[in-house]
């Protein structure tokens, strides 16, 4: 079955990982375009890979939703090894005493559903280590 | 008194609530009427409007309101900046007077919002034929909103509380619902919030869960209002009369800032960094420390981000803002009364009114004329308002002399 990531900065394949695009000049990393760092104003960027291990550094557990969106789901931000990444803590049970801030994490994938063409979405989420 | 400075010299809000009967106009109108009249003059004396709103930011709010109350061919300056809207109509108004472009000034912030649901969530909705191609900046092949994190405000606003919680301790369920308990309970002396009901700490934690901690009376209110503002230069004021120059207020500091980069802002807008730059900057234009406060109004748009802002306005010592909570300093007979109007969770928060209605609140003390919930004696307060994205707005008011 064809697969395609939920988000262009996921690599699927054997590692799956994310990816950034980081400052030549200062290491800022941004998961989207920018045309100069928002950090220093640099024009150059390299594509990095982000450590797929980290710690829940804020979260929240979403109860009310737009429709469609399953709730509840905990939304997190990831500490990979200094890198922010925005992520849902999947795999575990969604409510306060099972999500703890600084918990250990690490990047999971997932099929999100199938489209018309057979193709087959990827998504990601951090479950606990 | 500087020559430079600007006073405010009349201004008011509109109850805040439901008003089916009125449109957005109709809101901006009784609000600017009604700060005409209470500063003494008519829109034949103001040299610049600017109008704050933000879910129309396109359909010229300002001049409508001029077709509405006065039609004098000044210039309109029509401004959204996320809930730092009504903030940036008045700093709009209060450079132009600066500038010495006019020697008075009229902002207005109004919104329809009664009804509006959860703010921030959803997508763009997807053509019926399910077909997984990536489109926008992150190439997302389907709504990434319940996927990658969330887009809610409740949810955002939660996160920015926990993370405080996870650098500095301290911080639970309770502690968060406890901010609203205060609110809610000074919002019982306030006639013109949108919600004056006293709750006790379990029916704040025992209602609908929107977004763990924050509970249904732990998020701002979506309701209509409005509210508005006149500002006159110095040499102005000193040519009204001496009742005008009695209930003028003085704007001691007004501050507009955005977020300078951080490494996580783009994961989780950062409401900290530039709150406390214009903190920083106020004080030192106002030369008033925090002690010197006798009165807050912060951006309590969600319980969880009072907390933070008690730290990010240097109310406490860096990473002190639990405990500066539980010493009770915040609670209207405290040290530092925060958000005595009921704040964002009961007084409401009609967008692009919230940042001039939270000058009125202040204006109100200073001016001894806030009735039951008068802060006896108030002689200087702030007022901080954040909109995301971000866009940070400090007054500093101080009473005339």
């Amino acid at each position: 079955m064809a697969e395609v990531p939920i988000v262009d900065y996921l690599v699927l394949g054997d590692d799956p990982h994310l990816e950034a695009n980081e400052c030549t000049g200062c290491g800022a990393r941004f998961f989207d375009r920018r045309n100069a760092c928002a950090a220093c104003s640099g024009t150059s960027f390299k594509r990095v890979p982000i450590p797929t291990t980290g710690e829940v550094r804020a979260f929240t557990i979403v109860s009310l939703a737009a429709p469609g969106i399953p709730v509840p789901f905990v939304a997190a931000v990831i500490d990979c090894e200094g890198t922010s990444v925005r992520g849902n803590v999947i795999n575990v049970d969604p409510d306060p005493d099972h999500v703890q801030l600084g918990m250990k994490v690490r990047l999971a994938t997932y099929p999100v559903g199938t489209d018309d063409n057979g193709t087959q979405a990827i998504g990601f989420g951090f479950e606990p280590v | 008194m500087g020559s430079n400075d600007v006073w405010i010299l009349g201004i008011h809000m509109t109850k805040f609530g439901k008003h089916p009967n009125e449109d957005v106009i109709d809101l901006a109108a009784e609000a600017t009427m009604a700060a005409l009249a209470d500063g003494g003059v008519t829109m034949k004396d103001i040299g610049v409007l600017a109008a704050g709103n933000l879910m129309n930011a396109s359909a010229g709010i300002g001049q409508q309101l001029q077709k509405q109350v006065g039609q004098t061919g000044i210039p309109v300056y029509n401004v959204a900046n996320a809930c730092a809207t009504g903030a940036t109509a008045l700093r709009t108004a209060i450079m132009a007077v600066k500038a010495g472009e006019c020697d008075m000034g009229l902002a207005v912030g109004v919104e329809k919002l009664a009804g509006a649901g959860l703010l921030g969530a959803g997508g763009a909705p997807r053509s019926d034929k399910k077909v997984y191609e990536p489109s926008g900046r992150f190439g997302a092949v389907t709504t990434t909103d319940g996927r990658i994190g969330t887009n809610t405000m409740p949810g955002v606003f939660a996160q920015v509380g926990m993370e405080y919680g996870h650098k500095y301790g301290g911080t639970s369920f309770e502690l968060f619902a406890r901010i609203s308990e205060k609110n809610h309970a000074h919002s019982t002396l306030n006639p013109l919030a949108a919600y004056s009901k006293r709750f006790t700490l379990e029916e704040i934690m025992n209602d609908v869960m929107i977004a763990y901690p924050n509970t249904r009376p732990m998020c701002s209110a979506n309701c209509d209002g409005a509210a508005a503002a006149v500002v006159v230069s110095d040499a102005k004021l000193k040519t009204l009369d001496p009742d005008q120059r009695r209930r003028a207020v003085k704007v001691s500091a007004s501050v507009l800032t955005t977020d300078p980069w951080e490494e996580s802002c783009q994961i989780l807008p950062d409401v900290n960094t530039l709150t406390r730059n214009a903190a920083r900057q106020a004080y030192e234009q106002a030369g008033v420390a925090p002690e010197d406060l006798d009165l807050v109004e912060l951006h309590d748009c969600f319980a969880t981000a009072e907390l933070v802002h008690y730290d990010n306005l240097m109310l406490c010592a860096p990473g002190e803002a639990v405990p500066f909570f539980e010493s009770g300093a915040t609670w209207r007979d405290g040290s530092t009364p925060v958000n005595v109007s009921g704040g964002l969770q009961s007084k409401g928060h009609p967008i692009a009114a919230t940042g001039i209605a939270n000058i009125w609140e202040i204006c109100h003390h200073l001016r001894g004329e806030a009735g039951d919930r008068q802060i006896e004696g108030a002689t200087v307060g702030l007022a901080h308002v954040i909109g995301l994205g971000s866009a940070c707005g400090v007054h500093i008011l101080e009473k005339a002399a």
